[in-house]
Parts: C-alpha cells; structure tokens; sequence
C-alpha cells in the first residue's frame, strides 16, 4: 500500500532500534510520554516496545479524546437524548463510554435514546436535515483535529437557516493539557513521574503546527519531536529525543514534517477562531478543573450551542473509587498498576475511560500486550 | 351465455408487485407465491410434492446438521446477494465438518412492502447457487411481518450432510506443533459490504468472497484425512476463529503478520476505516489446522482447487494455558490478537 508501508517496515524498523540501542547510555534512563492515543496504539499494535533497550521507557499520555471525556458531560449527553428527546449524534468510541447509574450512549441507546453514531460532523448534518421536526445535537468531542470540521458544519448551518440543529461542544486543546501535566506536583516537585521528553501530537499538530510546543520545549527545559502515527515515525521520533537528552538539548523538533508544519493549517485555525472560543476552565477525566482547555461556541453562534438551547447543567461525578483512570492519564500509574485492570475492567465491560477506546492505554494494553504480563511458553 | 375463464389466475406481479401481508396469510397469495416464484426457481422433486416437508432416505454413518439466520445490509452487494450467501454459508457450516452437504431447508422472513421484483432477483440468485453447488433446497416456509418490523428480508438456511468414515474434525481438536492454513485473502466480503454502507460509501473493486467450500473440503480431506479443524471465518474474521480454536482446544496460537494474505485494497480500505482486517469478514474463505507432518501436502491439495489457490500457512499452535493468539507483527515486534469487542461491523452476513 503506498504512502503506508514504506512507514512499517520492519527491516528499517530493526536499524532504527539498532540505533536506539546504540545511543540510548546505559548509565541512565530515557522516560518518554507519547501524549497521542494515536501513539499509544501504534506502540501496543506493533509490538514497539520489544524493540526498545530496557531503559527508555513510554509513559502513556492523555491525548485520548474519548479517555479525558468526565462521566457528567456523557451525563449531560444522555439527558439530551432521553429529557429532550433529541437525536444525538457522536463518534463511534463516545457511545461505549461509561456514564453514571451504569449507564452508556450505547445503553442509553438500547433503552430507546435516539443515540446514533455518524463517521464524520457532516452526518450528523444531514441527520438535522432530513428531520426537521426533530432536535438534533451533534455531541462533539476532540482535540484541535476534529475542532475545525464541528466549526464547518456550525457555519454551514448558519448558512442553511437550520433551526433543529446544535452542538454539545466538548472540545480539548493539547497545550493546556501538556502544561498541566508538566505543573503537576507529581512532575514538579515529587518527581514521582519522570518525564524527560514528549512525543508531540501528529494529527493535532497538522492544524495548530509546531509553534505551540516551543514553550514547553524552552520552559520546562523538556525536549519534543512531533511523530507520525506510523510505528516508523515512532522508532524515528524516540531516536531523536534519545539524542536531544544525550546532548543537552530541549527543543522542539519535527519528524512529521511530510504533514507538519511550524505555523499548522492557517485556514482550520481561523475557522476555529471564528466559531469558538476558550471556556475558563473544563473538567478533564484524570486531570480535573484545567484552566483554559477547552473551547466552547462564540455568542454569535448560540442559536447553534446545545448549552444554551438547553440550557444544559454541568455536574461533576467523581470516578469509580477503584478506578486508577485518573492516575494512568496522569502517567504517575500504568494499566497494570489498577486492581481492575482486566478482572472486572475489561473492553467489554470497561469501568474507566481508558479500557473504552483503542486509543486508551488500558484497552491498547489489555488488547495488544497483556500476554506480556503472563508468562507464556513456547511449542 | 359468454365462458367464464375460471381456471385463469392473474400471475404475480414480479414487475412492480410488493409483498403484502396476503403472501404470508396462508392463503391462496401465499400458495401463488410459492408456486410462481420458490417452487419454480428452486425446482426440485421434493418442493413438487407440495407437502410441508421433504421425505429423502437416511445415508449410513455421521450426519451433521448446521443453521445459518441471514441478515445482511445491503442485501445486494458487489460479488453476491443474500440469496446466494444464504446457501454459501450453510453449506460450509456443514462442509467444516468435514462433511459432504446434502439438502438445505430455507425460512423467508419478508418485510410488507418489499419489492417482488428483488425478491424474485435474489431467489434466482439462490436457486443458482443451490444448483451450482449440487444442493437442493428441499424444503421452506414463508412469512411477511408488518412494515417496520423487519429490514426487507431475512434468510435462515439449515443443511444436513454426511461425514465420511474416519474424519474427526472439529475444533477442539488442535494441538500443540500443529499448522495453521488460510485458504486465501481475507477480508473481502466485510470489505465489499462496507462499501456500500449508508455514510460510507466508497469506491473499491472489491468483490465479496462468497462462495460454497464443499469442493475444496473434500479435496482436502480426501489429500490429509487428519485435518484436525476447519472453520469458515465469518463474522469476527481470521482473529475471531484463532481464538475459538484456541479456547476450545485449551492451546495457543502464534501467526506471523507478513504471512497472511491480504489484498491491498482490502488493507487501504481498512486503513481508512479505522478496521484490522484479522476481523473482518469472509465467506468464501477457510481456516485448517493439521499436525506439521502434514502440512505441506495439505497446502498443496488447497492450491490445486481454485477456492484455494491463494492459500498459505500463516501460523503454529502453542502451549499456552491462558489461550492467547499471538502475532509477530511484519514489525518485528509481537501482539496479542485477541477477540473482537464490540462488533467491528453490523450485520454482514
């Protein structure tokens, strides 16, 4: 397959490790956060890790948009559906998320919400469209790349004087996040999470560029490569950080450059601009309160904004007491480190956020690495 | 005194006609539609007999028995249609017995409202592929439920067949060193069928797989009687069966990326559909394991019949108590491909 293989191979993937184990000084470690789900799966579905020499270690990131998703905003979701009798159309990983008093969109869905799951922000369009006696509400989630096709469909049903549609608008910025984790105290001050550098964004980092992370980079003295989500683009971006820590260095770098570029995508981000704007704070499943994370829709919009059409109450529930969610978005724990993990915390029936979407550190784990844990003997 | 015509009867409207609830009320539309359309098209002398059932004589031996509820969306899709899927599938539910298939009976469920003129396409189709494969259909049944409370139509098939002396194949029969082969490409059919889906249509020239594995089972069979399992990988695709096989034999299974084929519009349509072609479905494709020593002979029988000209060996099984799959991805590095959450695709076959 052109443009995809040339990106596995696994002969480039052996000198590359090679490499890496090469540099990599033994005297130290090399702990490295991918903060893109994206990256995390890359990492489980290729087997990544058995290419590594035993001191660079990942930390899973929270750069899964359906992880960071708090129960009370599914809450909010559902009761549109159900109190409102809307439609309410989403990404297909949302539906699976767990909400309160065991409820899901998905079950939610099967106790007769009309809860229906659409591959792009246009369906949920066309679903407003051909049911104009209906309310429809696209439950919108993400990070800044699937922000600006939620702005398009805003403005296009401006433009088409839709009166049934809205937005349930959950968007997330990753610098927010990034700068939350690095001002953490388990990162600041009890150095319990050691982080010496971060995998950037790559399909994120196509809209806002590399700009944004020369901050971090020369702030908390942290290098960044922004990766691919190529398990090539991986191996390459852990090289190039292996060698930024070995000199000394902390900037940010970019190995995504065939998509990436310094400034990003001009005319996504005025989009973006024109349609939303930053909300104060937002509560992130394992972060909490985060102070100008996210976005919501600008006054000039509101005919288009499901919080204001239903005047929509935001209450925070706190987690499953047993649930370590918080913690592993946070990297202080890993997926094995939770007593649920994989007993009553399975894909199947996932107790926390991070077992829903493959993007997820638990799911990836559970899914792709677990016979690891467990030993297993050969033929 | 002008002749009435009493013996005339306005045939079915196969043009433009829809099933209404008359064809499933047991009276004289229903008894038309039985005769014009399903007694004609699967024309056999069990359906000429007219009864509610089909009398045939009991070969000696191992019979085995398999039912198969169809209902696919689109009911037509590129490479097949229900109808014949109807008949591919049961048939090799049988035929992974190691079995010779011998009669198929088949359930309508039609929607009020449905086109006759598709009905009438994809009977025929049916009817072909019952006849293409040497199977009839020798008994059935028909009913409408009301608009709304069905998707157009759905087809359940039930076969029987006969196992010749000697096979004993069935899934818990793998052990430890033994091979695991795959007839040819997968994931053709779920393909085929996501590119028609509401949302998603695509372009692909990809057809679906669908066809009736009887022939190449019994090549096979016939070359290495120790095939130890065999299983079609419908729903839930390749990963799915590996991890049947492996908790119904108590063993483990290690398969090698690279070795598995997989056309590369299926790989670019799955790349972009965010799907892993390892659960995707087939119909026409089968998945055997036999102890090493036999291997070779076995994918040779497979290679010389054209419903296993693509095969490979792709994997071994391994001792392993908690029954993972396993794959050593063209990476290099090495995953578990473990069962499908959730459901990858609905309803595709």
């Amino acid at each position: 397959m052109k443009y995809i293989e040339e990106f596995r191979d696994g002969d480039l993937a052996r000198r590359i490790a090679t490499r890496i184990r090469a540099e990599a000084r033994p005297e130290r470690s090399y702990n490295l956060m991918e903060f893109c789900g994206g990256h995390t799966h890359a990492i489980s579905r290729y087997g990544i890790k058995d290419l590594l020499p035993g001191n660079v270690n990942m930390i899973h990131g929270p750069g899964c948009p359906v992880c960071v998703l708090p129960i009370g905003r599914i809450d909010n979701a559902i009761e549109l559906a159900t109190s409102h009798s809307a439609i309410v159309c989403t990404y297909a990983d949302t539906m699976r998320v767990p909400a309160s008093n065991g409820l899901s969109l998905m079950k939610a869905k099967a106790r007769g919400a009309d809860i229906r799951m659409v591959y792009s922000a246009t369906d949920a369009l066309r679903i407003a469209q051909d049911n104009p006696a209906r309310e429809v509400v696209f439950f919108a989630i993400g990070f800044e790349t699937t922000t600006p096709p939620t702005a398009i469909i805003i403005r296009q049903a401006q433009a088409l004087g839709l009166t049934n549609f809205t937005v349930f608008c959950n968007h997330v910025l990753t610098p927010a996040a990034i700068t939350h984790i690095l001002e953490s105290p388990e990162v600041r001050e009890l150095g319990i999470v050691p982080l010496d550098g971060f995998i950037g964004p790559a399909h994120v980092s196509t809209v806002i560029g590399s700009q944004p992370y020369e901050y971090f980079a020369e702030e908390y003295q942290r290098p960044v490569v922004i990766a691919g989500f190529e398990p090539l683009d991986v191996m390459q971006a852990i090289l190039m950080l292996v060698r930024q820590l070995n000199e000394g260095r902390a900037e940010v770098e970019n190995e995504f450059t065939r998509a990436v570029t310094r400034e990003g995508n001009e005319k996504a981000k005025s989009l973006v601009a024109d349609v939303f704007e930053l909300r104060r704070s937002f509560e992130w499943r394992g972060l909490g309160e985060v102070p100008y994370s996210a976005l919501r829709i600008k006054e000039t919009y509101a005919a288009f904004d499901a919080e204001r059409r239903f005047g929509i109450a935001y209450r925070s529930v706190a987690d499953n007491k047993a649930c370590e969610c918080g913690a592993i978005l946070r990297g202080v724990k890993k997926p094995t480190d939770c007593k649920v993990f994989g007993t009553v915390c399975t894909p199947e029936n996932p107790i926390g956020s991070c077992m829903v979407s493959s993007e997820g550190a638990c799911a990836a784990h559970y899914t792709y690495g677990r016979f690891k844990d467990i030993e297993v003997r050969a033929a | 005194m002008t002749k009435g015509r009493s013996d005339y009867v306005r045939p079915v409207d196969f043009k433009h006609g829809r099933v209404d609830m008359t064809h499933g009320g047991g009276g004289r539309a229903m008894a038309q539609l039985i005769e014009e359309l399903f007694a004609r098209a699967f024309s056999n002398e069990w359906l000429a007999q007219g009864n509610d059932n089909a009398l045939f004589t009991v070969p000696a031996g191992r019979m085995v028995m398999a039912t198969d509820s169809h209902v696919v969306s689109p009911l037509e899709f590129p490479g097949g249609d229900i109808g014949c899927l109807a008949v591919h599938g049961t048939i090799n539910d049988v035929a992974m017995a190691g079995a010779r298939p011998l009669y198929l009976a088949a359930g309508f469920i039609l929607e009020e409202g449905f086109p006759l003129a598709t009905l009438k396409r994809i009977v025929e189709s049916m009817a072909a592929a019952s006849r293409e494969a040497g199977v009839p259909v020798i008994t059935g049944d028909t009913k409408v439920v009301e608009q709304g409370k069905g998707d157009g139509l759905f087809i359940t098939t039930t076969g029987i067949g006969v196992v010749p002396p000697g096979v004993e194949i069935s899934g818990d029969r793998a052990r430890a060193g033994d091979c695991i082969l795959v007839s040819g490409t997968i994931g053709d059919h779920g393909v085929a069928i996501m590119s028609l889906r509401e949302n998603l249509t695509f372009e692909t020239t990809i057809r679906s797989d669908t066809a009736a594995l009887h022939g190449l089972v019994a090549a096979m069979v016939d070359a290495v009687p120790t095939i130890r399992c065999l299983r079609d990988p419908t729903r839930g695709g390749l990963g799915t069966t590996l991890n049947e096989f492996a908790r119904q034999s108590g063993v483990g299974m290690l398969i090698h990326e690279s070795k598995i084929p997989v056309r590369a519009e299926v790989n670019a349509a799955c790349e972009f559909l965010g799907l892993d072609p390892l659960y995707v479905a087939n119909e026409g494709k089968l998945i055997a394991i036999c102890p090493p020593e036999d291997a070779d002979r076995l994918l040779g029988a497979m290679r010389t019949h054209p419903l296993g000209a693509g095969a490979a060996i792709i994997g071994e099984v391994v001792a392993d108590a908690h029954g993972f799959v396993q794959m050593e991805t063209s990476f290099g590095g090495r995953r578990v491909v473990d069962w499908l959450t959730g459901e990858q695709l609905p309803r595709i076959c």
